[in-house]
């Protein structure tokens, strides 16, 4: 009876972190590096310090209801404030700390916040000129005191100071801040997360403590995650993910959630905390490859065939291995041999030793470089998710990982596919509402609870694995009635290390193009290496030599998108190198660095008439917004390449035949 | 003009004390070159003080001679109400000045973190035997003065180079390790020799930033050699304006830029 009681009553995140402060009080909740030394909080502490800034709150009139912005970098007194305003009744909005002014006006006045807690003087400045609109901010706090002293304290607060007076005041308040959280159910919200959106306004997904809660018991049960986990909090606290991890599955298996020094110290820190469970964007693992590559190419000869030849066995049985698939002896026994010489220090020095789980999600990932990372024994996998189901909604079992399929259906998650083969689900992950949108939400969830995804995918016969095609609406088709799917294509080209992002045209058109924006890392090293001399993104992006690099990519993407009966329509024809980097700020891409198709092709429409239109050279200038909010405008003289396309009969008669 | 005996608020809240230092009467000759002509200006508790001019002005002699590696012929330093003696560079450091350097002036074979820890080695007590067994009292001071330069260290925001060799770092990156160490001596007086020199914009607001910061957060008085003057006239409380060793103005930036010799020595008239 008193079993059912306590597992009963764990319907919030603070009824969690009761039950592991009770339980296991002195384990560590939250460590963050500050001043060179890492700092721990117990789960004790943490109760402590949660407790403090709820009362400190309840001082400021924080009311039930309440929508509280946090705003900032992965900080633990960040992450505190979130559980302390669910504690009285309020909801978390988590905001991207990268969003520029304008951005954060329209979610701050959609939800209406009342309170912004936010990191630093950054965000603080960003917050007073949104007041300026958005009337509903009463209160700001802020976390880091540097270069606040000046500002008028009138309706701004240092989050110590809050805290220190929920502290004194603890007898008017500690009542009300325990039936507050008493009054916490299942249906009670947990948080309130703007999605990105690709197109349009972003929109307040309204998620329940049933939604977090059920989905971090579920997904904790299938990975066998416990209180022994470490994980590094790094990816952005707006971002669905971190949410789960960092809060969701944290606060129910109960282990500990490191936080970086700073952003540019992620990866010395990654190695100092060795985390057992690690989740990153495609985007992580590309960088870390090729820095491995880039600092491969400047090593001795010696070292760098010692690489070259243990990669090259762990290519061939590191991924069986790790499946627990047959492998003869000698082959153990050389793999054993190369961790010793090489997985192990490599592992080592990206901070991977410890892993046990690791998550990519969000785009493709190439599967060289999933492939790179299994087969030095990292369990990497692959999930698909999104911030309406609580993210998960398929995801690899140990075992039965491959790069290019998203898994099975997670557990308690229904799939099925639409009959124009959009993918639908339904959890109790299942978000509640889109805030203030019930048209939305309407034409998003219907009546039985099922959630189009916008995706296009299938189930492979066999094996009932997901496989996701594209996004739904962006699956066009080519004037000659050809399927065009721009991401399948697009994902073959991000695959090579010299390209970051690629955006292929052809919807309704006869033929298709490409924009192409180079990795200015991989494509850097190579000109020191080869001495070629280059003063911004934009000449070098221009060079002569990497067009032609450029240009043979393209031309083995066609050759092996001509294999493919379907989509063999999406070959490129023509394309151009940007002469900048497709950016956030400037609208180009979503903060989570999805491409905004749309938005591109009007911007950039002069260039895709050129494309078409078959110049050799098209002049342009772009608007573009620099990091500390100035406009400028960049002007250059493209070159448009025609690329080889290759001959689908061939391919096809030896499929039919 | 502003009073000379006592402290006034700045518009934007910065307290400015009274006088730290007064330089009455400098000249300064090498050999048969007076690099400085009879030169009289003093530097505010808690202001940020520039010195300009053209090339060859004589601004870094002039900072030099504030720092005490050059004696003056003529005229007196004085320092928090007291004529300074001849001193050696050391000890006017202890004296809680200090400096960076036009030319950066760091161990390159050492890490970031130990360039700052050298900025504290006049505070440490302890002697050089104990701190090479690194023993007892050497042991706990260090990390007392470990302390001290990484609150320094998330000041400028370097953490992530910490331990980098400073050989590897870009240009604009060593300038800041470089007002680093001098922040790491808790220094009274700072001087800085064009902090800004061959940065990029965005280095040069970054570092335009942290100079301000400095003098908010911990009140260290800041004297500047700069030539961009857009930073000069945007950072500075004052500004003393020199053309051949000479001194040609004195004030505000409003009142410095609307002064006719300081125009002239900018824009250039023929020199008789």
């Amino acid at each position: 009876m008193t079993t059912s009681a306590t597992q009963g009553a764990l319907t919030s995140v603070p009824a969690l972190l009761a039950r592991n402060a009770a339980e296991f009080g002195h384990a560590t909740a939250y460590r963050e590096k500050e001043f060179g030394i890492w700092q721990s909080w117990t789960w004790a502490d943490v109760q402590d310090e949660v407790r403090a800034i709820a009362m400190g709150f309840l001082a400021l009139g924080m009311n039930r209801g309440d929508h509280v912005a946090i705003i900032g970098r992965n900080r633990p007194a960040l992450y505190w404030s979130m559980v302390a305003a669910q504690s009285v009744g309020a909801v978390p909005v988590p905001l991207y700390q990268d969003a520029v002014a304008e951005e954060m006006a329209y979610v701050l006045g959609h939800c209406g916040a009342r309170f912004a807690i936010c990191g630093d003087q950054e965000q603080v400045d960003k917050v007073i000129d949104v007041q300026e609109t958005v009337t509903s901010i009463e209160q700001i706090v802020y976390l880091d005191k540097r270069g606040m002293r000046k500002y008028d304290h009138s309706r701004m607060n240092w989050l110590m100071d809050v805290q220190a007076e929920g502290r004194a005041g603890h007898q008017r308040f500690e009542a009300e801040v325990a039936a507050r959280t008493a009054e916490l159910g299942w249906d009670s919200t947990c948080v309130m997360l703007y999605t990105s959106g690709t197109t349009g306004k972003p929109k307040g997904v309204v998620l329940s403590n049933r939604n977090i809660v059920e989905t971090a018991k579920a997904s904790c049960a299938f990975d066998r995650l416990s209180r022994n986990e470490e994980i590094l909090a790094y990816l952005p606290m707006a971002w669905v993910g971190d949410f789960i991890f960092s809060i969701g599955q944290a606060y129910w298996a109960g282990f500990c959630t490191n936080c970086p020094e700073s952003p540019a110290t992620m990866m010395t820190d990654l190695r100092e905390i060795g985390p057992t469970y690690f989740f990153a964007p495609p985007r992580v693992f590309e960088t870390m490859l090729t820095q491995v590559m880039i600092r491969m190419e400047d090593a001795g000869r010696a070292k760098k065939r010692m690489f070259d030849r243990y990669m090259a066995h762990a290519r061939k049985v590191g991924g069986r291995i790790l499946d627990g698939k047959p492998v003869s002896a000698a082959d153990r026994l050389q793999y054993r041999l190369g961790e010793v010489l090489v997985y192990g220090p490599l592992k080592n020095t990206l901070g991977l030793s410890r892993i046990r789980v690791a998550y990519t999600a969000g785009e493709a990932i190439g599967p060289e470089i999933f492939d790179f990372f299994r087969s030095l024994g990292i369990n990497l996998k692959q999930l698909y998710g999104q911030t309406e189901a609580s993210v998960f909604i398929t995801q690899q079992p140990d075992g039965e990982v491959r790069s290019d399929t998203v898994g099975v259906p997670s557990p308690g998650v229904e799939v099925r596919i639409g009959e124009t083969g959009e993918v639908y689900y339904r959890s109790p992950g299942t978000f509640v509402e889109y805030y203030k949108n019930p048209e939305s939400t309407a034409s998003t969830k219907d009546s039985e609870g099922w959630v189009a995804t916008g995706d296009a995918g299938f189930f492979e016969p066999g094996t009932g694995h997901l496989r996701i095609i594209d996004r739904a609406k962006d699956v066009g088709k080519m004037a000659d009635g050809r399927l065009f799917a721009p991401k399948y294509v697009e994902n073959k080209l991000k695959f090579y290390p010299n390209i970051l992002e690629a955006v292929v045209f052809g919807n309704g058109r006869n033929r298709c193009v490409a924009f192409i924006n180079i990795d200015l890392t991989a494509v850097g090293n190579w000109a020191e290496r080869n001495n070629i001399a280059y003063s911004s993104y934009q000449e070098l992006a221009g060079h002569p030599r990497v067009l032609e690099t450029i240009q043979k990519h393209v031309e083995e993407v066609n050759a092996s998108v001509a294999q493919d009966a379907i989509l063999s329509g999406c070959q490129i024809h023509r394309f151009l190198v940007l002469h900048k980097e497709l950016d956030a700020d400037d609208g180009e891409m979503t903060r989570t660095r999805k491409v905004r198709r749309n938005i591109i092709g009007e911007k950039f429409a002069d260039l895709i008439e050129g494309l078409y239109g078959g110049a050799a050279s098209v002049y342009t200038e772009t608007a573009v917004s620099y990091e500390d909010g100035r406009k400028g405008v960049l002007k250059a003289t493209l070159e448009l390449r025609d690329a080889k396309v290759f001959d689908t009969s061939a391919a096809q008669r030896v499929a039919a035949e | 003009m502003l009073d000379n005996h006592e402290g006034h608020v700045t518009a934007d809240g910065r307290q400015i004390g009274g006088v730290v230092m007064e330089l009455k009467n400098i000249t300064l000759r090498f050999g048969g070159v007076e690099a400085i002509k009879n030169i009289s200006f003093d530097i505010r508790k808690g202001e940020i003080r520039a010195i300009i001019g053209p090339n060859g002005a004589g601004k870094s002699s002039m900072l030099n001679v504030i720092s005490g590696f050059y004696n003056p012929q003529e005229g007196d330093v004085i320092y928090k109400g007291y004529k300074r003696p001849r001193m050696r560079p050391y000890q006017v450091a202890r004296m809680g000045i200090a400096r960076t350097f036009q030319n950066i002036a760091l161990f390159e074979g050492m890490s970031v973190l130990d360039n700052i820890m050298t900025g504290r080695m006049n505070l440490m007590k302890t002697g050089f035997l104990s701190q090479a067994l690194w023993w007892g009292r050497a042991a706990r001071e260090e990390a007392e003065h470990r302390e001290k330069v990484e609150k320094v260290i998330d000041f400028l925001e370097i953490q992530a180079i910490r331990k980098t060799p400073v050989a590897r770092l870009p240009y604009g990156l060593k300038k800041r390790v470089e007002l680093a160490r001098a922040l790491a001596a808790e220094p009274q007086i700072l001087l800085l020799d064009e902090p800004m020199a061959g940065m990029n914009v965005e280095e040069k607001e970054d570092m335009s930033r942290f100079i301000l910061d400095v003098n908010d957060e911990f009140g260290t008085t800041i004297v500047l050699i700069e030539h961009d003057m857009g930073v000069v006239m945007d950072l500075s409380d004052r500004v003393v304006v020199m053309d051949y060793g000479k001194k040609i103005g004195d004030g505000t930036p409003a009142e410095v830029r609307s002064n006719q010799a300081v125009i002239d020595a900018y824009l250039g008239v023929a020199h008789e």
